[in-house]
């Protein structure tokens, strides 16, 4: 992306917080940040660097009308890297129009949607392609074109997407880090004819019932998650091509609440033509409330990843162990330290973090992150970030 | 001698006996008066508020915090609410969906927008902290007659009003509460203050409700709780604002869907 193209864009991102109103019909709010990255072993690839600082802005325009039943939602978002020419881009997260019926409701638009009900990896989870450039974590995602019909029924909730386009996945840059500098997002490779103009399609039905909530959903079109193809480019380096597959997808997701504990479970099966495969990710969730005699919470988390594929493919989470333990003070300023930690029982290898923030005044949020990652086999996805462990400080300004 | 030490277990005999019963006539009175407290609140449909939480901490900082809560009566059931949080800026737009119910646990959810994610939060949950506050999420969910045991006290004058005085024994062992003291007014059978104790039963928490209006010339509405926390020495004061009853809200106002839309 062009240095001009994304110093404008992010000019129109920060005009945004200029014309912060509210009103009933109209509103803008959103946030920017800062953030540096601090790098403390010598990177693996010599195109790296030892810290990398950007700066990051998402506003959000709201629009309702017709007595709140027609609403209209844009949220651009973008961030410059030092460096990482990848991460240095802009997305739109939404631009849709959603309009509310009786027991329907339809949106339209580029939006942003989210299925299931684990913590650590999300299986089930499709319609959106991960922004992997943002975090590691996986937790930020593209915004998806989409016609959404949604039903409420007395059995349930069901929703019925037609998905237009295909996101590609992005991937840190040669100078981004954490990254894996030799996958090249220039020369993708699609199993579709149409490339990334397949229409794809999904279903899923939600519902409650006292304390269990159920999710089954079908998709059918492009994978999100892609394979990789070893290639060797023009001037002779060699390279991942990111490869995607058509794939149909059932999904399963079961949660319950007994006790003082939440039992969770995704359950995946990807039919495709190279290797059909399940998939699972589950765990327990257990609270404690008022800790050490005051407001604070705190959470443990134990969850196990499995996927029939094992090791023959590169993925992360095929035998995993996770556990995690999230404390809330529950203060004024809402401070929260989450501990979570991975490990791989094939490979050997582990994976920490560490986030913790707190809020100064009633705009401004500080996060401190930190990550480790262990691993000596090369077979492991992991193996790319072992000398990536890092600190993360990141300031927020909230309108 | 034999003759009086009869004597006197006959009269102990019958002081315990009419112990007996009047415990049995407070529980009854308990009950009775907490049961129409609860029908004379009954048949409000719906309602919309928006309301100001001021938390202050033992040296006397205060915080701000902004919502706006839907409600819903249910027949023969705990309520159902949607709370919206518009302050501070970084929980903006974060929303909460409970239905509470008289036997068993409630259930809820919190739609997190960064992440457009409903999450279910565990029902065990009631003892803990509503949003930093000093209420806790029992405190802030419906009266409802099936979830406490009851035992009348004695009449008292509170805020120039006369008030009888009852305990209320949670039912749930979730509660974080082994008993609250409640004071019904006489004239309009209205809660106007409360006192908790913990599990340890220690004094825990008072929370004293003023500034009563009546809505539709029927349901009086308090329009300013206070929450003094004893032991940690904070408190919380809940300001509503724009209190409206019977809005034309229905259970569709009520489900995922209208969660995720909620902001």
């Amino acid at each position: 992306m062009s240095k001009f193209f994304s110093s404008s864009t992010m000019f129109c991102l920060l005009v945004g917080h200029f014309f912060s109103v509210q009103a009933n019909e109209f509103e803008v709010r959103g946030n920017i940040e800062v953030q540096g990255r601090f790098f403390y072993e010598d990177p693996a690839y010599t195109s790296q660097h030892d810290s990398q600082l950007s700066f990051a802005a998402a506003p959000e325009f709201f629009w309702s009308w017709n007595d709140d039943k027609d609403s209209f939602e844009f949220v651009p978002s973008g961030r410059v890297d030092q460096y990482d020419d990848e991460r240095t881009h802009m997305d739109i997260r939404e631009l849709s129009w959603v309009h509310v019926g009786d027991d329907w409701e339809t949106r339209v638009g580029v939006r942003r949607e989210f299925w299931g009900v684990t913590e650590f990896q999300h299986l089930v989870d499709i319609i959106n392609q991960t922004d992997a450039v943002e975090d590691v974590d996986n937790e930020d995602k593209l915004g998806q074109p989409m016609i959404n019909l949604s039903l409420v029924k007395d059995w349930g909730i069901v929703d019925l997407y037609v998905l237009p386009y295909f996101r590609e996945r992005t991937f840190a840059g040669p100078e981004g880090r954490p990254g894996i500098p030799f996958v090249n997002t220039n020369n993708v490779l699609y199993e579709s004819s149409n490339r990334e103009n397949n229409v794809d399609w999904a279903v899923r039905w939600a519902h409650s019932i006292d304390d269990l909530d159920i999710g089954l959903s079908w998709f059918d079109g492009t994978a999100r998650v892609p394979l990789f193809q070893p290639n060797v480019s023009p001037t002779g380096q060699a390279e991942l091509l990111p490869f995607y597959q058509q794939i149909s997808q059932l999904g399963i997701e079961l949660q319950a609440n007994l006790e003082d504990a939440l039992w969770k479970l995704e359950m995946i099966r990807n039919t495709n033509n190279l290797k059909n495969y399940w998939a699972l990710q589950g765990g327990v969730e257990y609270s404690q409330y008022g800790v050490f005699d005051s407001n604070a919470d705190l959470g443990w988390l134990v969850e196990y990843a499995w996927d029939q594929r094992g090791t023959d493919i590169f993925t992360t989470f095929q035998n995993d162990l996770f556990f995690g333990t999230r404390l809330a003070l529950n203060d004024v300023e809402s401070t929260e330290v989450l501990f979570g930690f991975s490990y791989d029982f094939d490979f050997n290898s582990t994976s920490v973090l560490l986030e913790s923030s707190r809020r100064f005044g009633d705009n401004f949020k500080v996060s401190l992150d930190a990550r480790f990652f262990e691993s000596d086999q090369l077979q492991d996805p992991l193996y790319f970030f072992r000398r990536d462990d890092h600190i993360q400080l990141t300031m927020q300004y909230y309108y | 001698m034999k003759q009086i030490n009869k004597g006197i277990a006959i009269l102990a005999i019958s002081l315990l006996a009419s112990l007996a019963v009047n415990a049995g006539e407070a529980e009854d009175k308990g009950l009775r008066i907490s049961k129409e407290s609860k029908a004379r609140d009954e048949g409000w449909t719906d309602s919309k508020a928006e309301l100001e939480m001021i938390l202050k901490n033992q040296h006397g900082q205060t915080s701000i915090r902004k919502m706006r809560l839907k409600s819903m009566e249910q027949k023969n059931d705990g309520d159902k609410s949607l709370t919206v949080f518009d302050s501070p800026k970084d929980v903006k737009g974060t929303s909460f969906l409970s239905f509470s119910h008289t036997v068993g646990n409630d259930d809820q959810w919190l739609y997190l927008p960064a992440l457009k994610r409903v999450k279910r939060i565990s029902s065990r949950n009631k003892s803990g902290s509503f949003m930093g506050s000093e209420f806790s999420f029992e405190d802030l969910t419906s009266f409802e007659v099936e979830k406490y045991d009851y035992l009348y006290l004695r009449d008292e004058t509170f805020d120039g009003e006369k008030c009888w005085v009852i305990t209320q024994f949670p039912l749930d062992k979730n509660s974080g509460y082994k008993r609250r003291i409640v004071w019904i007014d006489q004239s309009e059978y209205r809660i106007r203050k409360t006192e908790f104790y913990d599990r340890k039963d220690t004094l825990l928490k008072t929370l004293v409700f003023t500034n009563f209006h009546q809505y539709l010339d029927k349901y009086w509405r308090s329009q300013r709780f206070e929450m003094v926390n004893h032991q940690s020495g904070k408190s919380t004061i809940l300001n509503y604002t724009g209190f409206e009853m019977k809005t034309g809200l229905n259970e569709k106002s009520f489900n995922k869907n209208a969660l995720k839309r909620a902001r």
